[in-house]
């Protein structure tokens, strides 16, 4: 049967991707003084997988540098060289030019040949080094059989014969029937990288070719050369006798000639290891004795070998079950949670999301309706309905948990970032990553990572001092930079920290004037760091290709805003700067108390809220010119008039005879006076911005069970603007 | 009786090019991600048959080659290695812990089924 190889491409490219990523992960990790044995087994392994799958999808120019990688890494964990950190470099490039093949495979884009060889070269004299340094014995045959199998590649030291490999002559026949000539002579390259060749018909004018081959490597490896060009109905590989080629050759597993492989595992047992019912397709084969091989399934006597092997295999019974149990300890750190899950397109997950929403818009109208109808008689629907109520959140709960993904996809990009910019910048820099499991919508984690980039690098160019610098203030010479991702309330909180110079008050004071901003020395430091938000706004002394050119922080700023989140800036000169942003965990439905003004409704978000109260007329007092304020629990808090915001005519203008709804946002409180208070919903978002306009103190509307629209307060804005009134 | 397979790879890739290409031989399936895995589904699912890749994480195909030649059920069935390692080394590694037989990795689906048949028929 035939199979179309491309239908599984796909799926090669998204493990190839993950794969590359994971590699880079453990580089970064890697440390080049006392690397660790299982961060280069899990490199050389995700090498090696991409390698496996390259070469059978046929991406060649993929299998020639994960083969260069793998060579390498091969001695590395093994011990043969030890772990450098241009090598590092090396492999970290190698990785960047494997993901541009594989965008190239994808359509996207087109790798360097020209960079690819660059790279496979750094690699190869890399790898080369290490047999002139190398004290321990140069690798087993594993070298020369590898360099065959990828038969693009030339490895030199693939030709070095080993002690134990006998120098082998085989005789090749085969019909060169529909090979184009250039692949002829491709192939006749590729046998003499093997050995020495030699014409035995050379004057031949037909298909048909006969040669002589000697070489160190096993029959297995020049058939696979012959196999990659030559149909194998027609090859014929057998070895050469000097006196009559053709009479008197045998075939190769049954003469005397063989490989030290078979030779080995088909001693004393020669006649049960028959290949006569097999054509000579290496590529594959079977242990003569072995359990249920073909051949000899029920063959008693096995070879001293097979004996061997089984003795010692229930020898070891114990100590190899003690072996398993720490295995499958390992096996619970590092979940398989491939098997259990699925690819799904964002497309799908994003219109269920939508399915949802309006099916929770059209629970909350039947649940309007049924409200009309007497419990009592229609107790039956009304239990209906609290039960759908009920399933509906459970669905849109878990729907809304589909989109949700760790912060560490986008974590895991700074590593690098950090490597890189350092070392440019001649800094030591550590990142410390916190927090990576915190779940953020996959909107979110998309639209973050560029600002987040931004911070990182910004903390690092102007936050990180040189390790001279710090020596003289007394800091450890490395720099730190953290990243912290953490739920509190209803928003996520993501921190960048370092622990560098910090914000130099003075010197964004005197900048801002400079550029003729309202600025006075009284300004809170507060105040002072939100100065940096301006457009424009740097005081690097030098503008560098990392940054200082001022443009930025706005951006930033506003693209966190955009996200409904706030960002916020926390220094002390000298000891480092924090800055912290806030964001609201999903973006599409949320928990909300309604609330009635005059005839207007609105939602009040949830999260924000901590009680609702009717005060007693004694709690209100007026400050002098400063509005009211609501004694609370010995608190005073601000009263915020929603219907002197929005201009409405309310049912009711005496604070105590509404109801209070107390807000804390940012750490501050506020009383929000509203008429009444309606019930609590979820209710689907649907930005304001996108159908109309952005308005003061609204983060977007609703419709409501009975289609109206309600508009959603900015629950944060408000409290804030309250806070400027008092203060 | 349709014939049962189990499919080891940790490569995702090829472990579905194996599986659709067994299934379209008239096969019965089942996947394992590493050796682990593989161990637990070959305590639940009798087979007919093993492929497994050598170079996995958590567990690699030899140590699985070990464990199920100990098991009552496993000690006689096929099992066949699929490795892009053909050195001698690997062979005689893969013969000492109870393998039936090797397949160098890169295959093509046709070679695949060729040497399946061979074993199991």
């Amino acid at each position: 049967m035939s199979t179309d190889l491309e239908q599984f491409y796909e799926i090669f490219f998204e493990e190839s991707s993950e794969l590359l990523a994971e590699m880079e992960t453990c580089l970064l990790r890697l440390d080049v003084n006392s690397p660790d044995l299982e961060d280069l087994n899990a490199i050389f392994r995700a090498a090696h997988s991409i390698k496996g799958g390259a070469g059978t999808f046929g991406f060649t120019d993929m299998t020639e540098m994960t083969h260069m990688l793998e060579t390498l890494l091969d001695k590395l964990r093994k011990g043969e060289l030890k772990v450098r950190s241009e090598m590092i470099d090396a492999f970290l490039r190698a990785g960047d030019v494997i993901k541009e093949q594989l965008a190239g495979h994808r359509g996207e884009g087109q790798a360097d040949p020209a960079v690819a060889a660059a790279v496979c070269g750094e690699l190869k004299k890399l790898s080369d080094e290490t047999q002139d340094l190398s004290v321990v014995a140069p690798t087993p045959q594993e070298e020369p059989e590898e360099s065959s199998e990828i038969n693009q590649v030339e490895t030199e030291i693939a030709e070095l014969p080993t002690e134990d490999t006998a120098k082998n002559i085989f005789s090749i026949e085969f019909l060169s029937t529909g090979v184009s000539a250039a692949t002829l002579d491709h192939l006749f390259e590729n046998l003499k990288h093997l050995g020495a060749l030699e014409n035995l018909a050379p004057t031949n004018t037909s298909d048909s070719y006969k040669l002589k081959l000697a070489t160190s490597n096993c029959e297995e490896d020049v058939w696979e050369t012959l196999a990659f060009v030559v149909d194998p109905v027609n090859l014929k590989i057998e070895t050469f006798v000097a006196e009559d080629a053709e009479a008197s050759a045998a075939v190769i597993d049954h003469s005397d000639g063989t490989t030290k492989n078979t030779e080995s595992l088909a001693s004393g047992n020669e006649d049960d290891f028959s290949m006569a019912d097999l054509p000579p397709a290496p590529g594959y084969g079977f242990f003569p004795g072995a359990p249920a091989a073909p051949s000899d399934i029920d063959a008693p006597e096995s070879s001293p070998n097979v004996g061997q092997q089984q003795n010692t295999g229930y020898g070891k019974n114990e100590s190899s079950s003690s072996l398993n149990k720490s295995s499958s300890k390992n096996a619970a750190a590092s979940s398989a949670s491939e098997t259990s899950s699925i690819r799904v397109s964002i497309e799908k997950v994003d219109q269920m999301i939508n399915l949802v929403g309006e099916l929770v818009i059209t629970q909350a109208m039947l649940a309007q309706t049924v409200s009309q109808y007497d419990p009592v008689l229609f107790e039956k629907l009304h239990s209906g309905m609290s039960q759908l109520e009920r399933n509906t959140r459970d669905l849109q709960e878990s729907v809304m948990s589909i989109r949700m993904m760790p912060i560490s996809f986008v974590f895991s990009r700074y590593p690098r970032v950090v490597r890189d910019l350092a070392a440019k910048l001649n800094k030591r820099v550590e990142l410390k990553t916190v927090g990576e499991n915190t779940e953020l919508d996959k909107g979110l984690i998309e639209k973050i990572a560029d600002p987040l980039t931004h911070l990182v690098r910004n903390s690092l160019d102007h936050g990180i001092e040189v390790a001279e610098k710090r020596a003289a203030a007394g800091k450890p010479a490395h720099g730190t930079i953290t990243l912290r991702a953490f739920h509190q309330g209803g928003s996520i909180v993501i921190e960048v920290s370092d622990d560098g110079a910090g914000l130099n008050r003075g010197k964004i004071l005197a900048k801002a004037k400079e550029r003729g901003l309202p600025v006075h020395d009284g300004m809170t430091d507060q105040e002072v760091w939100a100065l940096i938000f301006e457009a424009g706004f740097s005081t690097a002394d030098q503008v560098t290709d990392v940054s200082g050119r001022g443009v930025g922080m706005d951006v930033v700023k506003r693209n966190i805003q955009s996200m409904g989140g706030r960002i916020d800036i926390e220094s002390a000169l000298g000891a480092g700067t924090r800055i912290s942003i806030r964001l609201p965990l999903t973006l599409a439905i949320l928990d909300g108390l309604s609330v009635t003004v005059g005839d207007e409704m609105f939602i009040v978000p949830l999260n924000y809220i901590t009680e609702s109260l009717q005060p007693a007329a004694a709690d209100i007092k007026t400050v002098s010119g400063q509005g009211r304020v609501v004694q609370v629990r010995g608190e005073y808090l601000p009263v915020v008039a929603l219907h002197e915001i929005f201009n409405l005519r309310p049912k009711v203008t005496n604070v105590h005879e509404g109801i209070l709804v107390i807000l804390e946002a940012e750490g501050h409180k506020a009383a929000l006076f509203v008429d009444d208070l309606v019930g609590q919903h979820q209710v689907v978002i649907k930005s304001l911005e996108s159908n109309y306009r952005r308005v003061q103190g609204v983060s977007g509307a609703t419709i409501m069970g009975d289609g109206k629209v309600a508009l959603i307060l900015d629950t944060a804005a408000l409290v804030m603007a309250s806070q400027q009134e008092i203060v | 009786m349709v014939k049962t397979i189990l499919a080891v790879d940790d490569s995702a890739s090829i472990r579905q090019m194996v599986t659709f290409t067994l299934k379209g031989a008239g096969y019965e399936v089942i996947q394992a991600v590493d050796g682990q895995d593989a161990l637990d589904k070959a305590n639940y699912h009798q087979v007919n048959l093993v492929l497994t890749d050598i170079n996995m994480p958590r567990m690699d195909g030899l140590k699985l080659l070990e464990l199920l030649r100990k098991l009552a059920n496993y000690k006689n069935i096929p099992i066949l290695i699929l490795t892009t390692e053909s050195g001698d080394e690997m062979k005689a590694k893969g013969r000492a812990a109870g393998a039936t037989g090797w397949l160098v990795k890169p295959f093509d689906p046709k070679r695949l089924l060729e040497v399946i048949g061979k074993v199991i028929g």
